[in-house]
This record gives structure tokens, C-alpha cells and sequence, in this order.
């Protein structure tokens, strides 16, 4: 389709001495071959940074999303690399539009200009072509929003509340919880002393069966903060008087990081949010090691919230 | 004076991003040992650039001297109101500065709740006075924008030479009238939201308040209100500009005239039912997000029109690559990259991983940075020689572009990549992971910062220099009215009205 505009383009506004056909469209054609061959390069590396993307975490040098693991995840990251390369063809197609006309069209080569100022076909094609790609975009992209925000019969839900400057996390008594807990980031020196990632490592982490559909509640206790776990294709704002809810369900086991992402004050970098991934039986088993853990610790959390 | 204005604070806020960029070269704390401190450079940053830099040159610099030498009119419709409208400026500005030293967040100087301001952040979370400073500043500013925007509305309707119908107009001028309009409807919106922030933060009323039952996602629909139109704002001027740049040194009137015109009272027009996109998460309804996609998505129509008309305007040119044509080329790709990764965001679903990552803010930038900027610079390599009578020499100006364009690209570019793996924006520190890209960056503002120097050094030598400009230095391609008159005009240019004669576009 862009090529189709390009060669209308070059059909359609030739030079005043006409000698448009042959040699626009070979030199189009050898231009179009290069740009083929620059976009082949152009994935590889693609594909190789993809192969560099940390799962749960960020890896140096990444240049692309991390690797998804859930289903709406897969779907946004494969959206994503297809979408990506649309717009690369529409910038690179742009640029090649800039070149020729540098090339072809400065004083030297083209002392005398054309008078066209008007093209009515070609008009209409650079109207109704991007709205037709944009129509092409939105039909995945709908698709998508509705798997996110429609929320699915939940196995387990947990209440995530962002704080000035923690997460606390709220298991419901009825799912075999009845606690709640902080998860602090640890220092630098903690997280590399447990060889876990700086500035992404809790105290506390999220823990969560592998298997089962989570609706997460998010919400704020004193500003707006922001819950999200890119691996998981997550983001939901906390925000103080409102109960947002969004959904996960991931088969792989594993450490999922993520960080705060709404502007909270002065330790936003520093609240990020860690959720584990176990089997469902370690899931049974850690529900009540955690019971007793942070029973001590519950009376003390209720007191704090209901201050703020 | 709008232009020296620009230009002193342009300084400012650059030196806030350079400490930002020296702060993001390598994780860890360096040079800002409160964490805060950052957060206000980041919110410093950004309002003095969208409102003391951007607008003041655009609106007030080439808008206020080119609108009225372009319709053949002696001066703006009321110079008074002009006057109070630039003297509001320094004012705010004053202000803004002021705030920055008093007190915020507990315990540090400085408003650090982003340049969105939003509550509870910008309510509870800094009690000092602060934001108070800030709301007062840009209340002048709006107030000198809506008179600003009172004064183009008349002037271009009402003073345009016998015989320039509207459909004659230069595009600078139908650029400048959409922008008037869009002031004229959303800042009335921003003086409201923000006063109702006001009297929040000091009178004990509860508009964003949700434990007295207000709603804090309410400030952020009137904020985006006003928002999302000024990002308008502040590049539609850019598009007259470069229109004019493109056209006169391609010696060719510009391609598709009322499409280029009417794209832009599009845009305007569309730019005002698209605000929530900048709420995807906030947890906003199914069908709300889908219709904010939608109208989002229409968007790139316009903007595609004049992307390639600006092309179809080259084509079968006979160009000439003077300083300022190159910016406006350098300004075509670059506003080409920033636009396709704004229909890459305008998916909610998309936006669900990139949504406050660094890929937002390599987007603005590569939209305001490289476009706007870009048109600023472009005019004044183009307008320099009118309104000085004297020469920047050819070769500083497309030095001084290079330099920028590769230290932009540097700069902004990787942060498409530090977005997509997740790094979100406004972090003073960050993991370990992200930290290649993030000196990359750093790299390019030192690159950018060093192209400055070089323009300075052009307007150095222009005014050390013997030589002046001549009353049309660009050749026959420049052929709005302001060409007519000597380098610099004369006060109250047009004694006599210019007759416009000839056929439409």
C-alpha cells in the first residue's frame, strides 16, 4: 500500500520534462530493494534484542518490550513488534521521500521549478490511505482493551495499596488469607547481599499461584501511585477514593518486577513492586507460613491504614 | 523582546535538564542528594520550556511580528494589550523562579509534582507555599496567553490588506488563528482547574478531595482539557512556519494550500475531544477508552496531510539548502518519527506497557524537542536577517543543525528503548539494567547543549559584522509581504495598505 502511494506520487507529479515513467519507477524499485534490505538488518537486530529481554526484570541494552507471559501480555507484545514495523515503514518512507527530493530536486538538478500546486488524486490518497492503516490498527488494538479491562471471573483477589513510598498488599479472609503486609524496596547492598536486582528487590514480596486467574484491587492510601508489572501487560493507577481492578493469569513460575509509575513525591523511584509466582501447592503452604508471620504484624498495619 | 525572553529562559530550563541528564548517566544518587530536588527540576523543567520558552517564541516572538507584516497591516489590532500581555510574562515568570526557593514537600524547596500538578500530589503532599507561587504564575501567563489570543483573533480578522481574503491568507497567519482560538477555549479551563486547586490547597474546600467526597481524577479531565490542546498550542505555529521556510526555498508556492489550512483547523478542532488518552490507566471505563481511541487515532489524518505536502511542495522544487531550510527538513523527519509513536501510544492497550515510561517522553520530545524547537530555530535563521538587518554567515546556522540534529537523536532516541523495557519516567535513580541507554542520552544533551554555543556565536558575529541584509535576502521562493519591506521594517510598516491582486491559491 505505501509503495502503491509512492509510485502514484512519482507518477503524479513529474518533472516538467516529463520523462517520468521508466526512470522514477526504477529508481523507486533499487530505492525500495536498499530499504528491504536495511529493514532485514533492522529485524535481526529486532530479534536479537528480544532475545536479550529479561523476563520479569529489565536486561542491559534492551531495546524491546520484556518478555510477556501472560495471555493479554503476548497479545499487547506481538501487537506491539506488528504496529512497530508499520511505523518504521511510514518514517522510513518519509525519509526516502526527503532524499529523493534532495537529491532530484536542489538547485543544481532542477534549476527551473514546477508551478504544481494542486493534485487532487493524490490529495485524497494520502487522506484516505493512513486512515485506512489507522482503521487496520484499531481492529487488533480493540480488541485488546477489552481483554484488559473486562475482568474475568476472579480464582483470587488481592488489594495492592500504594503509599508514600511502599506497597501493602491485602490477602482476603475467605481465600484463606486474613492479613495484610508492607513490602519495602531493599537497599543496594540488601538486594545484591540476596542477588536479587537493586532498585527492584522487596522485603516483602507479592506472592501469587501460577494457574489461576488474579484480579488485583489497586488503590491509593495518600497519593496517586501506579501499579504495574510489565510483564504482565499491568498498569493501573492508585488512586486514593477509587477501587481500580485489573487481571493477570500467568503459567510460569518466577520473579515478576515492576515500578511505581505515577510521579508520588520524593522516593517514587524507590517503591517497586515484586510478585512471585509459585505453584499452587507452594502457594497453599506459603498462605499459611504467611498467616502466622504477619498475624503479629496485622493489628499494627490496620492502625497505620486507618490513620491515613 | 518575546524572542530575548524565550531565549533567557530557554537557558534556565536547559540547565535543569543538563543536571538531570548529569543526574541519569549512571544509576545511583550523584548530584541530588534529595530525591525531591529532582522531582522539582523535572516539574521546573517542564513548565518554564511549555510556558515560557515554547509559547512566548512562537506565539508572542514570530506570531506578534510576522502576522501582521504577512497581512499587510500596520501592527497588531490593540499594541497596548500586546504590551501588558508581554510584561505579564517576566511576571510569571518571576514567580515560577520565586517558587522554586520556598518551601514544598516538607522538608525541601520547590514544587516536584510534574508540570500535570495533579492532586493528591500537589494538595497533601506539599503543603509549603510552594505551588502556591506556581498557580499565581500561571494564572499571569494564561492571563497574557488569552490576551495575546484576543489580539490575533482581531487582528486577523479584521486586518488583513484590501483584497487578502482569508483563502489567501499566509499559512503563518491561519496558523496563529487556530492557535489563538484554541488559548482563547482551554486556558480559561486551566485558570479554572488550577484555582479550584487554590482553594483546595488554602480555603478548605474539597473539589479533588475524596475523603470530603471530591474526586482527584476530576482535575485530571479539566487539566487535559486545557492540555492536550496546548500541545497544539505550541507546535501549529511550527507548521506555519516551516510551511513558509519550505515553500520559499523551494521557489515553489506551497503544495495543496487549503488542505495545509484546513488540516490545521482540523487538528485544532479534533485536539479538543481527545484528553483522556493521557488517562489510560486511571482506570477510566471500557467504552470511554475505546471512543478516546478512536478520536485519537483521527488525529494522524490531518497531521499525514501535511506531512506530505510539505514533501509535495519539495517536489519538483528547485531547492536551496540554506540554514533555515535544512532545520525545516530536519523538522519534517523528526515531527514524522515523534507523530508515528503517537499513533503507537494512542492505543489504550499499547499504552498499557508504555503509559509513564520513558517511550512518552522520547515522544514529546521528539514532537516538542525536535518540532517545535526546531521550527523555532528554523525561523530564526529564516527571519533573522528581517528583523535585525544584519546576516548570520550560511555556514554557523548548518553547523549549529547538525550539531543539534545529532545530539537530539542521541538524546531521545534511546529513551524509545529504556521505555519499552519499562523504565518509567520522572525516576531520579534507576536499575542497573537501564543504564547503558542512559548515558547514551546523557551523551547527546552534552552534544545538543555545545550546539547552543554555536548559536550564540552566529548572532555574535552578525551583530560584530559590517555587513547588512538585504530588504529580501532568500531570492524570488519568498514571496509574503514581509519581504517587501526594508531589514528591519520600519515602525508602523504599511503607511499605505498593500493591494493584494491575482487569482486564490
Amino acid at each position: 500500500m505505501i509503495a502503491a502511494l509512492g509510485l502514484l506520487g512519482m507518477r503524479r507529479l513529474p518533472r516538467l520534462d516529463g520523462d517520468l515513467s521508466i526512470m522514477t519507477r526504477s529508481i523507486i524499485g533499487a530505492a525500495l530493494s536498499k530499504f528491504g534490505a536495511a529493514l532485514a538488518v533492522l529485524f535481526t537486530v529486532g530479534f536479537a534484542s528480544a532475545a536479550l529481554a529479561g523476563t520479569g526484570q529489565p536486561s542491559p541494552w534492551q531495546m524491546n518490550m520484556q518478555v510477556p507471559v501472560t495471555e493479554s501480555a503476548e497479545f499487547l507484545g506481538a501487537m506491539h513488534n506488528g504496529v512497530n514495523i508499520v511505523i518504521a515503514l511510514i518514517s522510513a518512507f518519509v525519509l526516502l521521500l526527503l532524499i529523493i527530493v534532495v537529491v532530484r530536486f536542489n538547485e543544481k538538478a532542477n534549476p527551473v521549478p514546477s508551478k504544481t500546486t494542486h493534485h487532487t488524486g493524490l490529495e485524497i490518497a494520502w487522506t484516505l490511505i493512513p486512515a485506512l492503516i489507522l482503521v487496520g490498527i484499531a481492529i487488533p488494538s480493540f480488541r485488546l482493551l477489552t481483554m484488559q479491562v473486562q475482568l474475568p471471573k476472579a480464582d483470587i483477589t488481592v488489594k495492592a495499596v500504594g503509599h508514600q513510598w511502599y506497597w501493602s498488599y491485602e490477602y482476603p479472609e475467605d481465600q484463606g488469607g486474613g492479613f495484610t503486609f508492607d513490602s519495602y524496596m531493599l537497599s543496594r547492598e540488601d538486594a545484591a547481599k540476596a542477588n536479587q536486582p537493586a532498585l527492584l528487590a522487596v522485603d516483602n514480596e507479592l506472592v501469587l499461584p501460577a494457574g489461576k486467574t488474579v484480579v488485583v484491587q489497586v488503590v491509593g492510601a495518600d497519593v496517586i501511585h501506579n501499579f504495574a508489572v510489565p510483564s504482565f501487560g499491568i498498569r493501573m493507577d492508585a488512586v486514593p477514593g477509587r477501587l481500580n481492578q485489573t487481571w493477570f493469569k500467568t503459567d510460569r513460575e518466577g520473579m515478576y518486577y515492576g515500578q511505581c509509575s505515577r510521579l508520588c513525591g520524593a522516593n517514587h523511584a524507590y517503591m517497586p513492586i515484586a510478585v512471585r509466582i509459585v505453584s499452587p501447592d507452594a502457594y497453599a503452604s506459603w498462605l499459611t507460613e504467611a498467616k502466622k508471620k504477619f498475624a503479629s504484624l496485622d493489628q499494627q498495619n490496620l492502625a497505620i491504614a486507618s490513620n491515613e | 523582546m518575546y524572542l530575548i525572553f524565550a531565549i533567557t529562559a530557554g537557558l534556565v530550563g536547559g540547565f535543569l535538564s543538563i543536571a538531570m541528564r548529569l543526574e541519569l548517566q549512571e544509576p545511583g544518587l550523584q548530584y541530588f542528594t534529595n530525591p525531591q530536588t529532582y522531582n522539582v527540576f523535572v516539574t521546573g523543567h517542564g513548565l518554564i520550556m511549555v510556558f515560557f520558552v515554547v509559547m512566548p517564541a512562537v506565539i508572542g516572538g514570530y506570531g506578534n511580528w510576522f502576522v501582521p507584516l504577512m497581512i499587510g497591516a500596520p501592527d497588531m489590532a490593540f499594541p497596548r494589550m500586546n504590551n501588558i500581555s508581554f510584561w505579564l510574562l517576566p511576571a510569571a515568570l518571576g514567580l515560577l523562579l520565586i517558587s522554586l526557593f520556598v518551601e514544598g514537600a516538607p522538608g525541601s524547596n520547590g514544587f516536584g509534582g510534574g508540570w500535570t500538578v495533579y492532586p493528591p500530589l500537589s494538595t497533601m503532599g506539599h503543603p509549603g507555599p510552594a505551588l502556591d507561587f506556581g498557580i499565581l504564575s500561571l494564572h499571569l501567563a494564561g492571563a497574557s496567553s488569552i490576551l495575546g489570543a484576543i489580539n490575533f483573533i482581531t487582528t486577523i480578522l479584521n486586518m488583513r490588506a484590501p483584497g487578502m481574503t482569508m483563502h489567501k491568507m499566509p499559512l503563518l497567519a491561519w496558523a496563529l488563528l487556530v492557535t489563538a482560538f484554541l488559548l482563547l477555549l482551554s486556558l480559561p479551563v486551566l485558570a479554572g482547574a488550577i484555582t479550584m486547586l487554590l482553594t483546595d490547597r488554602n480555603f478548605g474546600t474539597a473539589f479533588f478531595d475524596p475523603a470530603n467526597g471530591g474526586d482527584p481524577i476530576l482535575y485530571q479531565h479539566l487539566f487535559w482539557f486545557f492540555g492536550h490542546p496546548e500541545v497544539y498550542i505550541m507546535i501549529l505555529p511550527g507548521f506555519g512556519i516551516v510551511s513558509h521556510i519550505i515553500s520559499t526555498f523551494s521557489k515553489k508556492p506551497i503544495f495543496g494550500y487549503l488542505g495545509m489550512a484546513y488540516a490545521m483547523v482540523a487538528i485544532g478542532a479534533v485536539g479538543f475531544i481527545v484528553w483522556a488518552h493521557h488517562m489510560y490507566t486511571a482506570g477510566l471505563a471500557l467504552n470511554t477508552q475505546r471512543y478516546f481511541v478512536f478520536a485519537t487515532m483521527v488525529i494522524a489524518v490531518p497531521t499525514g496531510v501535511k506531512i506530505f505536502s510539505w514533501i509535495a511542495t519539495m517536489w519538483g522544487g528547485s531547492l536551496r539548502f540554506t540554514a533555515a531550510m535544512q532545520w525545516a527538513i530536519g523538522f519534517i523527519f523528526l515531527f514524522t518519527v515523534g507523530g508515528v509513536t503517537g499513533v503507537v501510544l494512542s492505543n489504550a492497550g499499547l499504552d498499557r506497557n508504555l503509559h509513564n515510561t520513558y517511550y512518552v517522553v522520547a515522544h514529546f520530545h521528539y514532537v516538542l524537542s525536535l518540532g517545535a524547537v526546531f521550527s523555532i530555530f528554523a525561523g530564526f535563521y529564516y527571519w533573522f536577517p528581517k528583523m535585525s538587518g544584519r546576516i548570520i554567515p550560511e555556514s554557523i546556522g548548518i553547523l549549529h543543525f547538525w550539531i543539534s540534529f545529532i545530539g537530539a537523536n542521541v538524546l531521545f532516541f534511546p529513551m524509545h528503548f529504556t521505555g519499552l523495557s519499562g523504565m518509567p519516567r520522572h525516576y531520579v535513580d534507576y536499575p542497573d539494567a537501564f543504564a547503558g541507554w542512559n548515558r547514551i542520552s546523557s551523551y547527546g544533551s552534552y552534544i545538543f547543549a555545545a550546539g547552543l554555543l554555536v548559536f550564540f556565536y552566529g548572532i555574535l558575529r552578525a551583530y560584530l559584522s559590517p555587513v547588512r541584509a538585504a530588504d529580501n535576502p532568500w531570492g524570488v521562493g519568498a514571496t509574503t509581504l514581509e519581504w517587501t519591506l526594508t531589514s528591519p521594517p520600519p515602525h508602523h510598516q504599511f503607511e499605505t495598505l498593500p493591494r493584494i491582486a491575482g487569482g486564490s491559491h
